[in-house]
């Protein structure tokens, strides 16, 4: 039933919402990629002609502020799924859930759609570093476009394997150390592509960061797409297995 | 199955690695009775409830709600169910009007009823006032009332209360008390408490469970009867032990000390005019003659320290 999965996720947003760490985590996330937004302008302003090597203002400012929020997002996402299970589970509000006429399946798409409101957030703020250079110069859109689409798939990646961790325990901290380990290796597999080792290519095609880049620098590929979506299909689906086994 | 069980289980059986946590327990909860499930700490209630419940699946045998199956289909079966474990489920950060408005969607309350159902659970556990307040700025007792609220708000058949007056003041107590007999009449409950006062005071049946099995299972009517199996008896002048073997009646005979006797009856209906005449007739010099009543303290004390069968032997020579 959708009407409940919605519910569950409304109210996952609203906890979400209510809570000072989505706040700060906002906040935080405002301030870096603010500061990293002006310091791209002040070097631009100091030597326009480093524009040479990138397809104009949009690909610069995107190229710079989208690839760095890759990094504040594998900090904070974890944080923010932690709670998702784990700490239900250490409160035992969980049992709200698992007692009510609901599948787990709804449970966990219902949280997930909850905790997108807030990535869809996170999205927003970027967003606005660039969009805020409309009034002065000319944008191309559509490569801002699929900057902002990669970011999102990016998210819900990381969400959804957060996710995943978070049900397998019943700590939050221990929750968000696996989440973080977890996503650092899966980026770091980016590195191993590179390096003359057998099966290097599989590695590029696992890495979570390589499929990112062809989306900040305009490039829209539905391999790249497909990549994200599986990725967090895979993790939602282990997750409503994990807890399945739980109960069972 | 008849329309009248609601709760039916049959061999439930948990296992944690190694440890039983229930061990084959048979349980039915019939409409429109309190079922008390009575046994000390780590009995295996909360493991009972849980399973009954759908949140945790048994290691053998079934569960039916409604004749329903809550693993094999959640949704219908636990659509007629309300459950409050030991720790109120209940998100801090919400208002209580929040929390219980959540509530109600979850358990599939149609839109136009919500309202309605948000006010009716919070008249029913006290919590009119509260409905603006933050649920984590409350006291337990209040928490504990909001956890309550949450398991009738969809009206449902059955409510299973896990310890609901632990870490309350007394006053809250008697008032849990009053709202589970009040639920009671409307709905089918069943309660789970290691204090038996709790029990005695608002349940129709009390089941004992002891080491995850069930060890008594009555009427709290026929609970609370004060019978008797064993009289006490004291003579001045006690004539050998055959002959007080040859009473009416009289199963076993236990000798206390020198005076006193332990009559075992056969039957609890107990021939102690028979006795005293007897008595008289002898010249035994009867001076005391005390039936030893077993309440449903007895009862659960006797069945959960495992003071039965195996240790009596063991007992009686200590004796």
């Amino acid at each position: 039933m959708i009407a409940t999965t919605l519910s569950i996720a409304g109210n996952e947003a609203r906890r979400i919402f209510t809570s000072p760490l989505a706040w700060t985590v906002l906040g935080v996330v405002a301030a870096i990629s603010g500061y990293i937004f002006v310091m791209l302008l002040l070097s631009l302003q100091a030597d326009p002609m480093a524009l040479s090597d990138y397809m104009g203002v949009s690909d610069y400012i995107s190229a710079g502020v989208f690839g760095f929020a890759t990094l504040l997002f594998l900090l904070v996402m974890p944080l923010m799924t932690m709670r998702l299970f784990a700490e239900e589970r250490k409160t035992g509000t969980i049992t709200l859930l698992l007692s009510a006429p609901v599948s787990t399946t709804q449970i966990v798409l219902g949280k997930f759609l909850g905790l997108t409101v807030f990535m869809l957030g996170l999205v927003l703020i970027l967003m606005l570093m660039p969009a805020s250079l409309a009034f002065s110069t000319d944008l191309d859109y559509g490569r801002l476009a699929a900057g902002v689409l990669g970011m999102l798939l990016m998210l819900l990646a990381f969400g959804a394997a957060g996710l995943f961790v978070s049900t397998l325990t019943r700590e939050p901290t221990i929750a968000a150390v696996t989440g973080f380990g977890l996503l650092l290796m899966l980026w770091l597999l980016d590195v191993l592509a590179y390096q003359d080792v057998p099966l290097a290519q599989v590695f590029r095609h696992l890495s979570l960061i390589g499929h990112y880049d062809n989306l900040r620098r305009g490039i829209f590929d539905t391999a790249d797409i497909a990549y994200y979506l599986l990725f967090t299909g895979t993790f939602l689906w282990a997750a409503v297995q994990r807890l399945d086994i739980e109960r069972s | 199955m008849d329309d009248h069980t609601l709760i039916r289980a049959r061999g439930l059986t948990r296992r944690y690695g190694p440890t039983v946590a229930v061990d084959g327990l048979d349980l039915t909860l019939r409409k429109g009775e309190i079922l008390g499930l009575l046994g000390p700490n780590g009995a295996g209630k909360s493991t009972t409830m849980k399973m009954l419940t759908g949140c945790l699946a048994p290691s053998a045998g079934s569960v039916q709600i409604r004749g329903q199956d809550p693993f094999a289909r959640p949704e219908a079966a636990k659509r007629h169910l309300g459950y409050m474990p030991e720790v109120p489920p209940v998100y801090p950060e919400l208002t209580v009007d929040e929390y219980l408005r959540f509530a109600a969607r979850l358990h599939g309350v149609p839109r136009g009823d919500r309202a309605e159902a948000l006010a009716r659970a919070k008249t029913a556990c006290g919590l009119d006032d509260m409905g603006r307040r933050l649920i984590g700025n409350l006291s337990k007792g209040y928490q504990q009332r909001t956890g309550l609220a949450q398991a009738i708000i969809h009206n449902p058949d059955v409510i299973v209360l896990d310890e609901p007056t632990v870490g309350l003041d007394p006053i809250q107590i008697r008032e849990i008390r009053a709202l589970v007999t009040d639920l009671g009449r409307e709905h089918s409950v069943l309660l789970s408490s290691h204090i038996l006062p709790e029990i005695q005071a608002v349940c129709d049946r009390v089941m004992i469970i002891a080491g995850g099995r069930v060890v008594y299972a009555d009427s709290m009517a026929e609970a609370m009867r004060a019978s008797f199996s064993s009289v006490i008896i004291g003579l001045r002048e006690p004539p050998p032990e055959n002959e007080l073997l040859a009473l009416a009646d009289v199963g076993r005979v236990e000798r206390i000390d020198a005076q006193h006797f332990r009559l075992h009856c056969r039957t609890d209906s107990s021939a102690r005019d028979a006795w005293a005449a007897a008595a008289a007739r002898h010249d035994w010099g009867l001076f005391e003659l005390r039936p030893e009543l077993r309440t449903l303290e007895d009862i659960f004390v006797e069945l959960t320290t495992g003071e039965t069968g195996a240790a009596s032997p063991e007992r009686e020579e200590a004796a």
